[in-house]
């Protein structure tokens, strides 16, 4: 169990020192940071003087180990646009994005689970099908298209919702949020079904064949035998079967929910990570592009971690130990 | 005399697919007294699974039962409600499959699917009914039950996992087990041990089993009856050693010819011709005459209906005296009916 830990941990740090060396290596090939930095009418000796400064003269591993030893306290360096350091405008925009994603994974986990279940039990039902018609346009559509539908429709034609911008959003410390007020709430909405409608559909896409698949098996059979009422074999027996493949999978899907939101964050000009790293992109703003991918990739770590927790949590035949013996 | 426990009565099942109506149970019926064992042999495809899972309401769909009746002391069960029915599987009967490996939910406890069971079909509390479930499992011969009650199934070896679930069938003291196959999966030095356990649990309870199997010795020690199934029917039915030595259905004979016997003075392993018919395949007359040895012209057309035959039900046409020159009259066995050229 301990192992099992310790060896998720040691492959997410090993995932983690492997980004930040594709990020590190991007100040090398991606323009030139001394270009990107000083004006036009910097002289030679200007520029070779910020060139000591920011250790750019010294061997290539020795910088690397600077640029990770500066990473893992959180110091990504200074943007060469807005000239503030990388970290601090990361902490501005996190606030936005960490809503967002959370928010959408809750919605897809929670009403994909749902559905996959009605879905799976309903089998031929009326609505199941229905459901099962509609999850194929999610799982179709791109995300960018679902999110520019659903403006037309809720803010264009309707007037109901915004179609950009977080809204007003109420400070508690260094965390902005938008659930407090009503128009940052209802700003949430439509970003919200639009990040997590692909999400949805896979996770009850999932859940629903491997329910079906679970209630062949034979424990299931025996149940049956047993007498257990329905209800309960549905629910107690073969729900957390399910859930056991579901998590893996689920799981990384809701990672690359912060990853997809780039595409949403630009569709609603979301003030989040997303449109600050296409921003970034489009100024070859080299420092928060990389502080970017070790963000995505460190998020990404931690819900794999998770997963492997949950995993032992929901499967007995992991924990082992201490019933083994005899 | 009352009402056997179980009584299946020309039971029919059918199986509606794209290639059309599969009829697996064609007409089958047979008894199982208070504490009475009765095999059911034969070849794969034959049955004997789809009779069981009638008796107990859970065939597969496509299946379902086209007719006959399924009477458990007495009293119709093939009809009920599907709540109803839920209620008499696992109180009035109990089943064991083949796989223990497979039969329990990996993810619970066995303590939590035994006292599941037990407060399903009981009035016992959670407690009470855990402590009932320490007695199952001394019952069944668990070893130390207080401590490996509180185990997950993938802590327990195969024999002992079908222990537990032998336990689980019995936690309602159920009139019926059905048992098929339960011992297919284990190893041979277990298979034995699960046998008795199950003829003790059989004798001391006096529940009926049907025990179907494909190990010839295990029927022989284990039942009071078999039933030998061949394409959906009964092809004979009687008493275990009746049947063994001296099979009266060509198919019978067959089957028990196939049979090592221990003694190895008379072992000659002989094998049926040919296959089992597909369920959709099933030549006019005899579904056996294909193979058979003994086959004359009315095998062909006619399909035999079991008949009772000294003490045996048997399907043959070789024991209808309506067959004439064919028919083997009193006190004769399968030996006076040879084909002449193999009596020569
Ligand atoms: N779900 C199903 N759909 C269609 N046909 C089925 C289905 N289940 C069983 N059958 C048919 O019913 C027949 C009897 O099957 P059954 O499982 O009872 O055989 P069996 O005697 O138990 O064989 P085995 O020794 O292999 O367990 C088979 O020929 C099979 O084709
Ligand atoms: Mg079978």
């Amino acid at each position: 169990m301990i192992a099992y830990i310790l060896r998720s941990l040691a492959q997410g740090a090993l995932v983690l020192l492997a980004v930040a060396f594709i990020a590190f290596s991007m100040f090398r090939f991606v323009g030139d940071p001394v270009a990107n930095m000083v004006g036009q009418e910097a002289t030679l000796q200007d520029r070779q003087e910020l060139r000591e400064r920011l250790g750019l003269e010294r061997p290539f591993p020795v910088q690397f180990a600077i640029f990770v030893g500066n990473a893992v306290q959180g110091d990504f360096g200074v943007s060469y646009r807005q000239a503030r350091p990388v970290s601090a405008l990361m902490v501005e925009r996190l606030p936005a994005t960490l809503e967002l994603a959370i928010l959408s994974a809750l919605f897809a986990t929670v009403i994909g689970v749902g559905f996959g279940v009605y879905a799976a039990i309903r089998r031929d039902g009326f609505l199941a099908n229905v459901v099962m018609t509609v999850s194929l346009v999610g799982v179709s559509l791109p995300t960018f298209l679902i999110g520019i539908g659903l403006i037309y429709v809720f803010a264009v034609e309707l007037r109901w919702l915004p179609s950009f911008g977080r809204g007003e959003t109420v400070r508690i410390g260094w965390w902005t949020t938008g659930l407090l007020t009503e128009s940052g709430l209802k700003s949430l909405v439509l970003p919200v079904l639009t990040l997590g409608f692909f999400q949805l559909t896979l996770i009850m896409r999932l859940v629903r064949s491997e329910m079906l698949e679970v209630m062949r098996a034979d424990f299931i059979r025996f149940a049956r035998a047993r007498g257990i009422p329905e209800r309960t074999i549905e629910f107690r027996h073969a729900l957390r079967n399910t859930l056991i493949p579901v998590v893996t999978i689920a799981g990384l899907q809701l990672g690359s929910i912060i990853a997809f939101a780039i595409v949403t964050e630009t569709v609603f000009q979301w003030p989040g990570l997303g449109s600050l790293f296409v921003q970034a992109v489009q100024f070859a703003d080299v420092p928060v592009m990389a502080a970017y991918l070790v963000f995505v990739a460190f998020v990404f770590v931690v819900v794999n971690l998770l997963v492997d927790l949950t995993y032992v949590l929901l499967d007995p035949r992991l924990r082992g130990g201490k019933a083994l013996a005899k | 005399m009352s009402d056997p426990v179980l009584s299946v009565r020309d039971l029919r099942v059918e199986f509606h697919t794209r290639r059309g109506v599969l009829k697996a149970i064609d007409g089958v019926s047979f008894d199982i007294g208070k504490g009475e064992v009765l095999g059911v042999v034969g070849e794969s495809g034959a049955g004997k699974s789809v009779t069981g899972s009638a008796v107990i309401g859970l065939i597969d769909p496509p299946g379902r039962i086209a007719g006959g009746e399924i009477l458990l002391s007495g009293q119709r069960v093939d009809n009920l409600p599907p709540e109803e029915m839920r209620k008499v599987r696992g109180k009035r009967i109990g089943m064991i499959f083949q796989d223990p490996l497979t039969s329990l939910n990996p993810l619970y406890k066995i303590s939590e699917q035994l006292i599941e069971t037990i407060t399903t079909h009981t009035d016992l509390s959670p407690t009470q009914a855990r402590r009932r479930a320490v007695d199952l499992l001394a019952e069944v011969g668990i070893p130390a039950p207080e401590k490996r009650i509180d185990s997950y199934p993938h802590e327990f070896s195969g024999g002992m996992r079908q222990r537990v679930v032998i336990a689980l069938a019995l936690c309602a003291e159920p009139e019926l087990i059905i048992a098929d196959e339960p011992t297919t999966a284990l190893d041979v030095s277990v298979q034995a041990q699960i046998i008795t356990l199950l003829k003790r649990l059989g004798r001391e309870h006096g529940t009926a089993i049907m025990l179907v199997t494909h190990d010839m010795g295990v029927i022989a020690e284990t039942a009071d009856r078999v039933a030998v199934m061949y394409a959906g029917r009964i092809a004979e039915i009687g008493p275990v050693h009746d049947v063994v030595q001296n099979p009266l259905h060509p198919y019978a004979e067959g089957l028990m010819g196939a049979i090592p016997t221990l003694a190895g003075e008379d072992a000659r392993l002989v094998q049926i011709p040919g296959s089992m018919p597909r369920l959709n395949r099933i030549p006019p007359g005899c579904a056996f005459n294909p193979r058979c040895g003994y086959r004359f012209g009315r095998c062909t057309v006619d399909r035999p209906d079991p008949l009772p035959w000294r003490g045996h039900r048997v399907a043959c046409h070789l024991y209808d005296a309506a067959s004439g020159p064919h028919f083997l009259g009193e006190g004769k066995t399968l030996a006076a009916a040879k084909k002449p050229e193999e009596a020569a």
